[in-house]
């Protein structure tokens, strides 16, 4: 069993949500990556979403096109977040990460290579935001075939028929967006996600994760009653921008953040 | 029986063009896109849409477009006759109009209120607001900050027509950033917006469906040749950034294997000083962008390169898929202008001809100044003139040194 499943199953066995941030490797510099990677476990961080900086991230709102050219300005590659998830590893054997970002890096770098370097470095599950699953008949059996999840988003306007092809190609969990829009937009409303989601319990057994609009130990409360995780990415990466000068202080900034949604969630 | 009789088949179910175009997108775009996808192909064939749209260009765009003999500039250039598919004297001043009308209409029929686009030179927003007034849809523009800087005329006139211009500030703060910022309005809007998308590229069904409102440009060019001259042409030029006026012109010809292709991508400083916005003709590596896989100029690292070009409607790292599968396919010559040259043939063309082309369609221009003299006088070239220089200038003039 791979540490995303095997995470999932014992947050089930504890009756518990899982937690999942978000941050984008390399952001303030490529330096700092790890010890936040770090620091957010010890905020209580089930999964880490490492997000691959990218020169058009067109699904994310301007707190992440920020964290991406701060990133960029570094020259953070693929070849970098590997060393960083090999490092992390050195210390964290558990924790599953998952890369996040689009998929023009991955092209380039090339599908084999990719999956081989991800594999070895101690990456568990690839989420391509712009390669929903139609279009991942190339990616997707090289990811498989080294151990890799491939996680698929879900949205509101998701038809039930994609809803299904998107189910019967997923693992790991499904990342249901929250709201039509970018990331870091506005507040999520868990009637509506439960609403969304209860179609998507019938067809799947994977875990349903909510991300977008999550912002406070409120918002994680609430999405975290009708989910089994919450994903949060612009609350975290907003703390890193106002601190990027001085990111001696963002641990202790990610870890507030995080570890009121973490007692939150666990409340 | 042509070798490229399966070209017109495509896209495939999936608006795939071989390894290249589909639909890679946030999940939140994927409903829209299907629904777009049905709603086309439904009024595709539908012979009231059909005649709305050709009423239109007939009456409101001023179709057919006339083919124009350029005959003393052919003399000057001592070989092949060159004709002119003046697209420039469409209302509107481009062939960008051709596909803005059919989109409207779209927008219309699936009863969405707002219409968004993106737009580089300011032809393709010029357009688009245009067809908004006209069905009074709410209408706002993204346009990279560095082309409202180079653009003011159009961004002038787009407000005058009543649509909202935004200035585009991300990423290179040109054509790229503007239609990342679109995607982001449209994903967020999705319920009561429809995105104008002004070239063949971007996801399914968009290439298939900007490719059919332009190959208006090439039907009338094919029937003109045989009206002017008694036969096809040898020779088809157009400008390639995204590649809708040379899809448009070129698409009809498909199977035409007589029918010689060159499509001309902006060479910016010299395709050799990596600062140009000639993903075809340099060779750049597959990748994807805005929805599509196509040729696409990007780093090692994967990360979009920064385009360079005197015109900013070429300004684009990536091209429609449909045209890397030609060129795959061999259906295409591919080729650069670099910006000295296109500067020498807008000139050289407004004088001998007065005629002032777009700086855009001055690179087919260019590359006609270099195929003509190869050619016999009895030997026809047609170039798409895809649009007209007014709103260029202010650049020409800048390069003069001449302040207004």
């Amino acid at each position: 069993m791979n540490r995303i499943d095997q995470r999932f199953a014992d947050l089930k066995a504890q009756g518990r949500r899982a937690l999942i941030p978000y941050i984008t490797a390399g952001d303030p510099a490529p330096a700092h990556t790890v010890d936040f990677m770090h620091a957010l476990v010890r905020a209580g961080a089930d999964i880490i979403e490492l997000g691959v900086p990218f020169s058009d991230p067109m699904a994310d709102g301007p707190v992440i096109q920020k964290a991406c050219e701060r990133a960029l300005r570094h020259g953070v590659r693929l070849g970098h977040l590997f060393e960083m998830v090999r490092e992390f590893r050195r210390d964290d054997a558990e924790t599953p990460v998952v890369l996040m970002g689009y998929l023009n890096p991955v092209e380039r770098f090339g599908f084999e290579a990719f999956a081989d370097q991800a594999s070895e470095a101690g990456v568990d599950g690839v989420l391509l935001v712009d390669m929903p699953p139609e279009e991942a008949d190339l990616l997707g059996p090289v990811l498989e075939s080294r151990g890799l999840s491939s996680i698929f988003l879900v949205a509101p306007t998701t038809s039930r028929a994609r809803a299904a092809t998107i189910c019967a190609h997923g693992e790991g969990y499904l990342y249901y967006v929250s709201l039509k829009g970018v990331t870091g937009g506005a507040a999520a409303d868990a009637d509506d996600i439960a609403a969304h989601l209860a179609p998507l319990r019938e067809m799947t057994d994977l875990p349903l994760c909510v991300g977008f609009g999550i912002r406070d130990g409120a918002s994680a409360a609430a999405v975290g009653r009708v989910a089994d995780g919450v994903i949060v990415g612009s609350a975290l990466v907003s703390r890193i921008a106002e601190n990027a000068e001085r990111p001696e202080a963002i641990p202790a900034a990610l870890e507030a953040v995080l570890g009121e949604m973490r007692q939150a969630l666990d409340a | 029986m042509s070798k490229f009789s399966d070209l017109t088949r495509l896209p495939d179910d999936r608006g795939h063009f071989g390894p290249y175009g589909g639909r890679f997108v946030s999940e939140t775009l994927s409903f829209a896109l299907e629904d777009l996808e049905k709603t086309y192909r439904r009024l595709r064939e539908d012979p009231d849409f059909q005649a709305e749209f050709d009423y239109d260009l007939a009456h409101y765009v001023g179709r057919p477009s006339p083919l124009y003999h350029a005959e003393r500039w052919s003399k000057q250039l001592g070989g092949a006759q060159i004709w002119l598919k003046r697209e420039d004297l469409n209302h509107t001043g481009a062939h960008k109009v051709n596909n803005t009308i059919g989109q409207a209409l779209l927008a219309k029929k699936s009863g969405k209120p707002r219409v968004i686009a993106e737009t580089g030179a300011g032809q393709h927003g010029v357009a688009t607001a245009t067809v908004a007034a006209r069905l009074g849809l709410a209408c706002e523009i993204y346009m990279g900050a560095e082309d409202v800087e180079r653009q003011k005329l159009n961004v002038y006139r787009m407000r005058l027509l009543g649509a909202e211009v935004i200035p585009v500030e991300s990423g290179t703060r040109t054509l790229k950033d503007a239609m990342n910022e679109a995607l982001r309005d449209w994903v967020t809007n999705v319920d009561d917006t429809f995105y104008i998308i002004g070239t063949v590229a971007g996801p399914h069904p968009y290439p298939m469906l900007v490719r059919d409102f332009n190959a208006v440009v090439g039907r009338e060019a094919r029937r003109q040749s045989l009206e002017e001259f008694g036969r096809l042409p040898d020779a088809l030029i157009a400008c390639v950034g995204g590649g809708s006026n040379a899809m448009g012109l070129f698409y009809p010809f498909a199977e035409d294997d007589d029918v010689a292709m060159i499509g001309v991508e902006a060479g910016g400083d010299g395709l050799a000083t990596g600062r140009h916005a000639a993903p075809l003709a340099s060779g750049a590596p597959r990748g994807v962008l805005h929805g599509n896989r196509t040729y696409l100029m990007s780093d090692e690292g994967g990360q979009v390169s920064d385009t360079h070009s005197v015109s900013a409607g070429l300004d684009y790292p990536g091209v429609g898929p449909e045209h890397a599968f030609w060129k795959d396919v061999g259906r295409v010559e591919y080729v650069a202008a670099d910006d000295a040259e296109v500067l020498e043939a807008f000139r050289e063309l407004t004088h001998v001809e007065g005629i002032m082309p777009a700086l855009e369609s001055a690179h087919a221009l260019a590359h006609a100044k270099r195929l003509a003299p190869t050619m016999r006088p009895d030997q026809h070239i047609v170039v798409n003139l895809s649009g007209r220089g007014d709103k260029d200038i202010m650049t020409v003039a800048k390069l003069d040194g001449i302040e207004f």
